[in-house]
């Protein structure tokens, strides 16, 4: 006897029983892609250590130090729209699930992407202005890490608007097919766990830096 | 010219090395590099004459059918290992005469170190055990393939881009010297300008991202693909070793994909995570490359584990004694495994506390290892046991490998370690567990499971002289490497000047032939087998009276593993069907099944990720962007792919099922006197021996 056919299968964001077929087919795709995301959690948690490590003044090695580049009021625009952009992921995945809106999945899925593309843009201009400020990741080891962290995730962001991109593409080529259902409830995955990510960024270098 | 090209001329190959410089060492390196070339051509002239290449392309490169990718992980695991093997017997060569100096140079010494361990390690063992979970998981846990088909092509072809890296390594340019640790700054770009620490970062970085996706794809299946009724506590012990295995791929696989991308970051772009200057620090890539290194042994060692029950319940006709214990302690050491990292750098400079901390974390991990020889052997106790080939094996790993986990215990305690670190009673120890579990493990499991694969045994008699040859091969060749150390002869060094060490070391040299000669019957046992597959034939599926559900089916396993999918109602099932006396039933109706279709996907990515790799090696910049651009338009491409599976009718399957059924119904089963007879048509029938 099982009174609910379509049991929540994963934390995060389920088809429910209207999607039928889609809702189960999801199942092993999305938890394979939650263990995927774990490892690259790793890969973010050795950065983080690295990063955590060489912020001493045998790292900054007489370089340039965090007080001298990092602009606060950027940063919180960076992560102003990248917050909300995770709102926008959020709609986008309402709208499929309530009511299967082609077009407002769609018109969702492209504000996402303009708020991302807003975040690379402020995220380059900072970079542009550190390296101005002999803040180039050769300098010293605290900028080698402090690139390699904050620019492995600015690469996941652009990787992830690639993404964004292919599903516009796959959306009007199959509509709201299982397979782009599926999908659809991967990138959102992905886009919310950079947005952890990006919370850890904020708050381990940016805060944690100029305090 | 140059970007055209990068740094490719026509001096880096061995020939034009031997050719301007000739001695015995740069002919050894001539001949390796034209061994690699001979038996390229070769395979492309054997292909073409046998005109092998549509079914090559057609069955096996695009084949999405997890056994025929776990056979080719197994074949590129027995030619790397071909390759490390003549490595290894070639320094123990060369160190047999290394009091007069030795027939090689010390660079080239170095190279034979850094290329054999970064082999044995990555693109023997990792395949070896990759390639087993691969066929048998689905297989134990009655499931018709993995759980993403294609990701485990991409994971094969990443790891064979790797190992492809190494190859050519032997004949465009050098290999690091750097060990297979490759520690900085050593491995910088100022002590190693070369190319060499290049081909062992991307080798290295290339093929661990394909065993990350590995570990995403056993977890997955694993958990979400098993046959109605096989609850975890169900799962056969294989499968349960998988899974730790698979999990711990998951966690330790990118610390070195980190560690190693950052020392790219060093050689390439000039960042100093571990350079000597401006605040680099090369303690940090030994701790990341540690938290990659240690786990990686015992995901080597964990599926070995697993063979190991396997095999102790199958040819002692016992159930496994202690399966709860035998999966906690699986557990256990996963968990564990992780904790103790730091014990490969205890002399570093760390404080005694920690450097304590970490020598009793090594202790403890002793410890479910211990339970877990208790048991197999509590297994054989009053079972009805076949000294067939895996049981050899066994008998030879419970002795040696309790010899090498106890000298293990040794080197945990931080104090012994400063006396013994970086000597050749190190390279013992692991090579003491390394070999009689892991290649020992799977060496038994080609044994066992070779004809689940291709539908007859292997050759018996030359299976266990083979066994011998590697148990006495491994004894003669490593067990002096304990006293060398123990005198203080350094690893990683290509000469002497103390003759005392003479003795021991033309021993070791003795048994590295012996081993070569086991190697060799490897190869023979195959052969033979092959010939003679008719008197070996067991095509009804079951010649072991084997207890789990892959000896429910035929030999060779079909396509689809399972005409209808079983339902699980205990541990060990097919052995209480047997017990219940009604193993072999036809089922009432067949229904068509969907398998994924074949695709070039993984290949694809495969070429890709190696041209990459060695454009990357070569700093051939736009070689490097073009190979690289193809990655995501593979991936986008796939999407875009609408009919991944294709159905197979259930008339088909029907037709195949039937007749084996009817095949089994009318031959007489064997007894296990006749195990080994070519009576033994893989029919088990009940016998006498003590339950
Ligand atoms: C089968 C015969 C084998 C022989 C004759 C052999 C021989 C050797 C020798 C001579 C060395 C160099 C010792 C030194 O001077 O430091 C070595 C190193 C090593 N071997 Fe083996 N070995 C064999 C099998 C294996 C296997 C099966 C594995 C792993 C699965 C393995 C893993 C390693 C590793 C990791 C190193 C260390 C490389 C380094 O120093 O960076 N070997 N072996
Ligand atoms: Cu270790």
């Amino acid at each position: 006897m099982n009174p609910n056919p379509y049991p929540k299968l994963h934390p995060g964001l389920n088809l429910g029983p209207a999607h039928g077929v889609a809702h189960e087919g999801s199942e092993a795709v999305l938890f394979g892609f939650w263990i995927f995301l774990m490892s690259d959690l790793i890969i973010f948690g050795i950065l983080f250590a690295t990063y955590a490590a060489s912020t001493g003044p045998m790292a900054i090695a007489g370089g340039p130090r965090p007080t001298d580049l990092f602009d606060l009021v950027s940063v919180s625009i960076q992560t102003a729209f990248l917050l909300a952009s995770s709102l926008t992921c959020g709609m986008a995945i309402l709208a499929m699930k309530y009511g299967e809106n082609v077009s407002r999945v769609k018109l969702w899925l492209v504000v996402t992407a303009l708020l991302g593309a807003g975040f690379l843009t402020f995220e380059l201009r900072d970079f542009a202005s550190m390296m101005a400020h002999q803040g180039t990741p050769m300098r010293s080891a605290w900028l080698s890490s402090l690139y390699a962290l904050v620019g492995l995730h600015g690469l996941h962001i652009t990787m992830g608007l690639l993404w964004i991109l292919t599903m516009l593409a796959l959306i009007q080529v199959q509509r709201l097919s299982n397979k782009v259902k599926t999908r659809l409830l991967m990138f959102s995955l992905y886009w919310h766990f950079l947005d952890v990510i990006w919370i850890g960024i904020f708050s381990v270098v940016f805060l944690a830096g100029l305090v | 010219m140059s970007s055209l090209f990068g740094r490719l001329n026509g001096d880096v190959t061995p020939f034009t090395e031997a050719f301007n410089h000739p001695s015995v060492s740069s002919l050894v390196a001539a001949g390796a590099a034209s061994m690699v070339v001979v038996g390229a051509v070769a395979l492309l002239i054997l292909l073409t004459w046998f005109r092998l290449w549509k079914p090559l392309w057609r069955d096996w490169l695009t084949s999405a059918d997890h056994k025929k990718i776990g056979i080719m992980y197994i074949v590129l695991g027995l030619v790397m290992l071909a390759r490390g093997v003549i490595e290894g017997v070639v320094m123990r060569g060369h160190q047999a005469t290394a009091l007069q100096g030795g027939f090689l140079s010390s660079e080239h010494y170095g190279e034979l170190f850094t290329t054999h361990g970064t082999i044995m390690v990555l693109f023997v063992a990792v395949p070896l055990v990759v390639g087993f979970i691969n066929i048998i998981v689905p297989l134990q846990i009655g499931a018709r393939d993995m759980a993403f088909p294609v990701l485990n092509q991409v994971s094969l072809g990443l790891t064979a881009a790797g190992a492809v890296l190494l190859m050519v390594s032997l004949v465009i340019g050098k290999f690091s010297t750097g060990g297979w640790t490759s520690y900085p700054p050593y491995t910088g770009v100022v002590f190693s300008p070369g190319v060499g620490p290049d081909y062992w970062i991307w080798a290295v970085a290339i093929s661990g991202i394909g065993s990350t996706l590995s570990g995403v794809n056993f977890a997955a299946t694993i958990y979400k693909c098993r046959a109605p009724g096989m609850s975890l506590m169900r799962m056969p012990l294989f499968t349960w070793t998988a899974l730790c295995a698979a999990i711990m791929l998951v966690y330790a696989m990118p610390p070195v994909t980190v560690s190693s991308l950052m020392l790219a970051l060093d050689r390439y772009l000039g960042f100093h995570f571990f350079t000597n200057d401006l605040g680099g620090n090369m303690m940090n890539y030994a701790n990341i490359f540690w938290m990659f290194g240690h786990p990686e042994v015992y995901i080597l060692a964990l599926p070995a584990y697993g063979v190991w029950s396997e095999v102790a319940a199958t040819f002692s006709a016992k159930t496994i004694y202690g399966y709860d214990s035998l999966v906690i302690a699986t557990m256990a050491i996963a968990v564990i495994s992780f904790t103790v990292w730091l014990h490969h750098f205890f002399t570093m400079g760390q404080s005694t506390s920690v450097n304590i901390a970490f020598g009793i974390a090594t202790m403890i991990i002793a410890v479910p290892t211990g339970v877990k020889v208790y048991d197999w052997m509590a297994t054989l106790w009053r079972g009805r046991i076949r000294m067939t080939t895996p049981m050899i094996y066994l008998i030879g790993f419970f002795i040696l490998f309790v010899i090498g986990g106890l000298t293990g215990v040794i080197l945990a305690n931080p104090t012994i370690d400063y006396q013994v670190h970086n000597t050749l009673f190190l390279v013992a120890h692991f090579h003491n567990v390394l070999i009689p579990a892991v290649l020992f493990g799977m060496l038994a499991g080609i044994h066992y499971w070779f004809p689940k694969l291709f539908g007859f045994r292997l050759d018996e008699r030359l299976g266990r002289w083979t066994a011998y040859l590697w148990i006495v091969g491994f004894c003669l060749t490593f067990i002096p490497l304990y006293v060398l150390g123990l005198m203080g002869m350094p690893r990683r060094m290509a000469t002497f000047t103390n003759p005392s060490y003479e003795p021991w070391v033309l021993i070791a040299g003795f048994g590295a032939l012996v081993v070569l000669m086991a190697l060799i019957m490897v190869l023979v046992t195959i052969g033979y087998s092959i010939r003679y597959r008719d008197k070996l034939a067991v095509p009804l599926g079951d010649p072991w009276d084997g207890r789990t559900l892959e000896w429910a089916i035929p030999a060779p396993a079909p396509a689809w593993n399972f005409a209808v999918i079983p339902k699980i109602n205990s541990r060990d099932a097919f052995s209480t069907e047997k017990e219940k006396g009604n193993p072999y039933v036809r089922p009432q109706s067949y229904d068509d099944i969907a398998m994924p279709k074949a695709t070039a996907h993984g290949f694809i990515l495969c070429v890709a990720a190696s041209v990459m790799g060695f454009a990357l090696v070569w700093h051939i910049w736009w070689l490097t962007a073009l190979s690289f651009a193809v990655i995501p338009v593979a991936l986008i491409a796939r999407a875009f792919v609408r009919e991944t599976e294709q159905l197979i009718p259930a008339a088909e399957i029907a037709h195949a099922h039937d007749a084996w059924l009817n095949a089994v119904w009318s031959t007489r089963g064997v007894t296990r006197d006749e195990e080994d007879s070519p009576a033994n048509r893989g029919l088990a029938a009940p016998d006498g021996g003590p339950a």
